[in-house]
């Protein structure tokens, strides 16, 4: 590990974090959400970033958005910096009611495209058909979002997402409300998607299983502020691979990473922001922690 | 007894042979079944609701014949026939006809108003602090207080009757429509603006769908406001320029004591109201919250 060969120089990145700090502003005081994160997300990646709750991922996720503005630092996309939300970086959220319920399954697919004016209704309608079907939606493409299970309205989302062929797609814990076996069909799903068309995902989870199983590389926040400690390569599991050693070794040394703080670290932290809204998600992550090791979702 | 049975340890439960069982096709018992006809008849809205009516009609030809006084209280059928003679001999529909008129160009302006005031009020703050205090000031002032003033701001005829029109649908409508605006959530606004979407555009394909429940009660609030001071208007006014509408009827056939006709009067506003609640607010619920899901 410490001796290894020089890399080949790399590509310009495709989306870049650039020191980037949040803060959050309450009533009466700014908190900080995260502290100058630094990552670069090439092309073709997927681009995890894992942590406990309060590590300011899904913020992060939301700056690169342009929903929230960094108060240091910046965000680039193809080296432009990014400043309002915009078509070329679409969110999938975990909630299910990003879905328009005054449209059907098709028109929420064409919806962006048509905001957006990237295309007119007809090719916007044949690309609704299209990215649906390699979902497998296309029968429920006339029905209303009302009438879809979760895993269902989280599908349509995925197709509005593809069919619009962001420069980066950004998924914000998109199955953490579905139940366990909708969302491993999910990941399976969205890894042969991504075989498919090969677009660059940012992911945020707080499931380190998930993380291994969608991601290409991970990078790892430490909570409270957000900080970046480390990135991993996880290119070479995907769920076939889940019960072995390597996996599990993998999955040991990123919980490692993220809770066995050097001594004295943890108080540090508690102590700096027992005010915000984390102070009682650091205790349950350790919590966490502590217990069983079989069980490894953070927070 | 008691304590020694519960500090003894419970016996494991037996292990059971597991099983596997494949499943037979479902030859006999169909998937669905159709309701009896008469669930299925009572299911009917309309059937309902017209049961309900009928009922009320008995019990008040009932009562009027047990009071016997036609000039204090009319019978149903009598009611009835007048309500009749009037449509047929074209003097109420007229008569409503121009109370409709005044009616929609004073609910047309006060849900454009309206409108304008909350496009503001979610895209500034200024714009929200503005609509709160007019609210709070307008909302409560009864707009037959205003008439007198409005009488003689734009004198005795169509223009004062809309102004106090505007003036009982704007505040209600405003207040619900920015209440559902303010409801929207927040991850269908991010969705909204990942596509691009601001301005005008974001709310009128944003906001205004997803606020539809609290717009369309709105609405039908700013109806129901519209019709009673526009029949009161004309009621205490009486004509404007020449002309009376129903609450001119109304005033008229009291003093001429035909109080069949009154009630004829009373029952064609209150014909509209229903043809209006159940035709049209109706048929904009089913083709819309109710077709998306948002209300049931």
């Amino acid at each position: 590990m410490t001796a290894a060969p020089p890399h080949p120089p790399q590509p310009a990145p495709l989306l870049a974090v650039d020191r980037v700090s949040i803060d959050y502003r309450t009533a009466d005081r700014v908190v900080r959400a995260t502290h100058r994160v630094s990552f670069d997300v090439h092309a073709a990646e997927r681009y995890i970033l894992l942590g406990a709750s309060g590590c300011g991922k899904s913020t992060l996720l939301k700056s690169i958005a342009g929903f929230i503005a960094p108060s240091e630092g910046e965000i680039r996309l193809d080296g432009r910096a990014v400043a309002r939300p915009g078509p070329d970086r679409i969110v999938v959220f975990q909630e299910f009611d990003q879905l328009p319920p005054w449209k059907t399954v098709a028109e929420n697919v064409m919806f962006p495209l048509l905001a957006s004016r990237r295309a007119g209704r007809a090719e916007a309608r044949e690309r609704a058909h299209d990215v649906l079907a390699r979902v497998g939606l296309a029968r429920f493409a006339d029905a209303y979002p009302h009438t879809l299970s979760g895993g269902m309205k989280q599908r349509v989302a995925i197709a509005r997402a593809l069919a619009m062929q962001p420069r980066v797609l950004l998924m914000d814990e998109p199955f953490a409300a579905l139940d366990a076996l909708t969302r491993r069909r999910m990941q399976e799903e969205l890894l042969a998607l991504w075989e498919d068309t090969r677009f660059t995902l940012l992911f945020v989870t707080h499931s380190i299983e998930e993380a291994l199983v969608v991601g290409s590389r991970i990078g790892l926040l430490s909570p409270h502020p957000g900080r970046m400690r480390a990135e991993i390569n996880s290119h070479g599991w995907d769920l076939s691979s889940m019960g072995s050693a390597g996996f599990q070794g993998a999955a040991q040394r990123i919980h490692r990473l993220l809770f066995d703080e050097p001594a004295g670290g943890a108080a540090d932290d508690a102590a700096q922001d027992g005010g915000i809204a984390g102070g009682e998600a650091a205790g349950e992550a350790t919590a966490a922690g502590r217990s069983n090791a079989g069980l490894r979702r953070i927070a | 007894m008691n304590l020694a049975q519960a500090a003894a340890p419970r016996p494991l439960p037996p292990v059971r042979p597991e099983y596997e069982r494949p499943l037979e096709p479902l030859a006999d018992a169909p998937l669905a079944r159709p309701l009896p006809w008469p669930a299925r008849l009572w299911r009917a809205g309309w059937l309902r609701k017209g049961l309900i009516l009928a009922v009320l009609a008995a019990l008040w030809e009932l009562l009027a014949r047990w009071q016997d006084n036609d000039l204090l209280f009319p019978t149903f059928s009598a009611t009835a026939r007048a309500l009749a003679e009037g449509l047929y001999s074209g003097e109420l529909p007229g008569k409503a006809a121009l109370s409709l008129a005044v009616l929609l160009q004073g609910y047309a302006a006060g849900i454009a108003a309206a409108f304008v005031l909350t496009s503001l009020a979610v895209s500034t703050r200024l714009g929200r602090d503005l609509l709160g205090t007019l609210t709070a000031m307008f909302n409560p002032l009864p707009a037959i207080a205003l008439l007198p003033l409005a009488l003689l701001w734009f004198g005795l005829g169509r223009g004062s009757l809309v102004f106090v029109l505007i003036h009982s649908v704007l505040w209600p409508m405003a207040l619900n429509t920015f209440a559902g605006f303010q409801g929207v959530p927040e991850t269908l606004r991010m969705a909204g603006r990942n596509y691009g979407l601001s301005g005008l555009r974001y709310v009128l394909q944003i906001l205004v769908p997803a606020a539809l429940p609290s717009i369309l009660a709105g609405l039908k609030i700013g109806w129901a406001f519209a019709w009673r001071t526009l029949i009161a208007a004309e009621l205490v006014f009486g004509a404007t320029s020449g002309q009376g509408g129903l609450g001119w009827y109304i005033f008229q056939n009291r003093n001429e004591l035909y109080t069949d006709r009154v009630f004829a009067g009373l029952a064609m506003v209150i014909l509209i109201g229903l043809l209006v609640e159940g035709v049209v607010f109706n048929a904009l619920e089913r083709a819309t919250v109710r077709r998306w899901g948002m209300q049931r």
